[in-house]
């Protein structure tokens, strides 16, 4: 443009032209997420009509049969998948800011070996040699949580500090970050495992910590009003201000989209037994019998509550806080966010914190659920959540990125790796599955943008 | 019209930066009186742009002075600049395109609400009230500023210079993407803003814009000041000699 002369020709932007009205389009529903949900499905049944085929003792060419015989949509399964998920789907929300910033952070494995080593020694050692606390004790679980976060908040910072003030490119930073900080874990847990840990701790983990049935249903039931009134809230935002507002029939679809999914959901998780056997160690545990007959169910698993959480803190700051709108402005134009008097090198460290103190929470729920810090706790996750964040539509050229998005792309991976377990696939080409899904991921991405013109 | 005013809205003293070996500015003094437009001229390369970075705090001078109102004042960073009331339209537009036209008018200076979340409709309103005004064509409020024409770009970047009540104006070749009936628009802007009372710079190629929105005009080459005239006073010839050969022409003021 700075040689062009004041009466050049316009710029080739040109409006799009305005497109019927379509059904999604009055719904104003994100057309890149239900393609997500779409694949998603679609992964679910192709494992649900394997297993099934599987399982029969003589083939029967009847879809059905395989339908109902299939073994990957029942619901220890959807449990075990959605508690395998968590861990790597609380990095990855993190992870999509750091890469809406234009940054990546290879690290986040690495990162999540030391928190966890820290969080280990500390209950394990620190507190009972120094403070007198042993394992078991009330204190225990919750400052091993806060130390476990704070370590990954300080190294986060300091790595985002070196990026942003002083130029270095987050990718030689963390690169270096995921050599040098799996290293000092290993030197922290004095190279071997570190176990047991306490009690309370391991309710993180998954299976050993969830919160039944009735508080489960409650606390779906509060979610779905919630989403209910916040859907009816915005839409008399906007009515006040006389802005165009969706037709009450759409607001109302969507609402109940948001209350089935939400119900949905939380049937799936409690519709999980918890098994005889282990139900018998409980209440041997209590020094009771158990009744005979007696059932329970799992309910919502603390760690996925958590995952919810996080997901819902991160989503609300991301469309509804300076800081977010800040983070997209930057990736979207770096130089526009420091004319408009951003401070971007101050942002960059508060994104790698952020991403640092995501993955001392992910550290907790990840040792929990294998009830030690093993050595190699960690391995090869920078490049599970990069895969996720990607798939869930983040765009490495920054800018672009959503937490459910990501959240989304880390549980079509897991589902991917547990369906080709339970089909008996080999790890190898698990892997080759894995990565090609990615490169498809991003092609229909770039596609769909082209298409879009988004 | 502006000989006798006694303190200029704002006076760059003898400022001087340079890039590596460059001297992209060699001691250049300007000065803007209020409800004046000062034409900076020169070819590609002059150093009109990094001359008025310095001034809206994208760039930090290595040498000279800056003062508004007759007080001096140190401009550090671009939310310094606005502090002192200055807003910048950019020769790269310095729009966030994944954003919509309303982030990016607030870009920096979001409403909030009562809970301290950004008030997303409110801003939408604002941007919807001064869009009217500014350029009423304007539909595209819902979508990033990437779907936008070179145009509707332009006009988003000054109606956030125009919604802020900046004193001072700097835009850098405002109409350069824009086309006749958009240029019409930015300099009806420009004669509306400056009868409130702005002091604004214009960077400016197109002579003839020159010739008839501007008071006065500086003229710089290979980063040093071939002077200032009041247009009143020269012949665009006059003008383009300054900017081709660095000569001040004999009568100016
Ligand atoms: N960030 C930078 N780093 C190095 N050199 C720079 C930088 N910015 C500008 N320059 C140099 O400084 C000189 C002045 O550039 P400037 O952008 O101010 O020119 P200009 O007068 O605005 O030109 P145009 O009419 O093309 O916009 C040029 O030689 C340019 O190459
Ligand atoms: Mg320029």
């Amino acid at each position: 443009m700075t040689d062009a002369a004041s009466n050049s020709p316009k710029s080739e932007h040109k409006p799009q032209s305005e497109a019927k009205r379509s059904l999604l389009q009055t719904l104003e529903v994100d057309t890149r997420l239900l393609g997500m949900i779409g694949a998603f499905l679609v992964i679910c049944l192709s494992f649900q009509f394997w297993t099934g085929i599987r399982a029969m003792p003589v083939f029967v060419p009847n879809p059905l049969e395989w339908l109902s015989a299939g073994r990957f949509f029942v619901p220890q399964n959807t449990f075990n998948i959605t508690i395998q998920t968590v861990s790597v789907a609380i990095m990855a929300a993190g992870m999509v800011f750091v890469i809406v910033m234009r940054h990546i952070d290879l690290s986040v494995g690495s990162l999540l070996a030391l928190c966890s080593s820290v969080m280990a020694v500390f209950q394990t050692q620190i507190m009972p040699n120094t403070f007198g606390f042993g394992l078991e004790h009330p204190l225990t679980a919750p400052l091993s949580v806060l130390v476990g976060i704070l370590t990954g908040v300080i190294v986060g910072s300091f790595q985002g500090w070196l990026i942003g003030y002083q130029r270095i490119p987050s990718f030689i930073v963390t690169l270096g970050g995921l050599l040098i900080w799996s290293r000092v874990a290993y030197f922290i847990a004095g190279g071997q495992t570190v176990g047991p840990l306490d009690g309370t701790f391991l309710m993180l983990g998954g299976t050993n910590g969830t919160i039944g049935v009735t508080a489960s249903w409650i606390l779906g039931a509060i979610a779905a009003a919630g989403a209910v009134y916040g859907l009816i809230k915005s839409r008399r935002a906007r009515a006040g201000h006389g802005f165009p507002v969706k037709p009450v029939w759409a607001e109302a679809a969507l609402s109940a989209i948001a209350v089935a999914a939400i119900l949905g959901f939380v049937a799936l998780l409690n519709s999980n037994e918890v098994p005889t056997a282990r139900l018998r160690r409980l209440f041997a545990a209590r020094g009771e019998t158990m009744p005979e007959g007696y059932t329970e169910f799992y309910g919502i698993p603390i760690s996925v509550l958590l995952l919810l959480i996080v997901a819902l803190v991160l989503t609300v700051m991301s469309s509804r806080t300076r800081l977010g709108r800040y983070i997209y402005a930057t990736g979207g134009n770096p130089d526009a966010a420091e004319l408009s008097g951003i401070n971007t090198r101050l942002l960059t460290v508060k994104v790698f914190g952020l991403m640092g103190g995501l993955c001392g929470i992910s550290a907790a729920v990840a040792s929990a659920r294998l009830s030690n810090h093993s050595l190699d706790l960690g391995s090869l996750d920078e490049l599970r959540v990069i895969a996720a964040a990607v798939i869930g539509g983040t765009a490495l050229a920054g800018g672009m990125g959503t937490v459910y998005g990501a959240i989304l792309g880390a549980l079509i991976m897991q589902s991917l790796q547990s369906g080709m377990a339970m089909v008996g696939v080999d790890a190898p080409f698990q892997n080759i599955v894995v990565g090609m899904v990615l490169v498809l991921a991003v092609w229909i991405d770039i596609q769909y943008r082209k298409r879009t013109g988004v | 019209m502006t000989t006798n005013k006694p303190t200029p809205l704002v006076e760059m003293r003898d400022i001087s930066i340079a890039f590596g070996g460059i001297r992209a500015v060699d001691h250049v003094s300007v000065d803007l009186h209020p409800g004046e437009v000062v034409g900076l001229l020169g070819h590609n390369g002059a150093g009109k742009s990094t001359l008025i970075k310095c001034l809206s705090g994208a760039y930090h001078a290595d040498s000279g002075q800056i003062l508004i109102n007759g007080k001096p004042v140190t401009i550090n960073n671009p939310r310094d600049a606005r502090a002192q009331n200055i807003e910048t339209i950019y020769q790269t537009l310095a729009l966030a395109d994944n954003l919509t036209a309303s982030a990016n008018l607030f870009l920096g200076r979001e409403l909030i609400t009562g809970a301290g979340f950004v008030d997303d409709a409110q801003m939408e309103a604002e941007t919807r009230k001064i869009m009217g005004r500014l350029n009423p064509n304007f539909r595209k409020f819902n979508v990033p500023v990437s779907a936008l024409s070179g145009g509707q770009r332009q006009s988003v970047a000054i109606a956030r210079a125009v919604y802020f009540n900046a004193k001072i104006l700097i835009m850098d070749e405002p109409t350069a993407a824009l086309g006749p009936q958009e240029t019409q628009m930015v300099a009806e802007l420009i004669q509306e803003l400056k009868a409130q009372g702005l002091g604004i710079f214009l960077i400016e190629h197109d002579i003839h814009n020159v010739m008839k929105l501007c008071d006065r005009a500086s003229v710089m080459k290979n980063g040093q000041l071939v002077g200032t005239v009041n247009i009143a006073d020269v012949t665009d010839e006059d003008i383009l000699g300054m900017i081709i050969m660095g000569k001040k022409p004999a009568k100016a003021a």
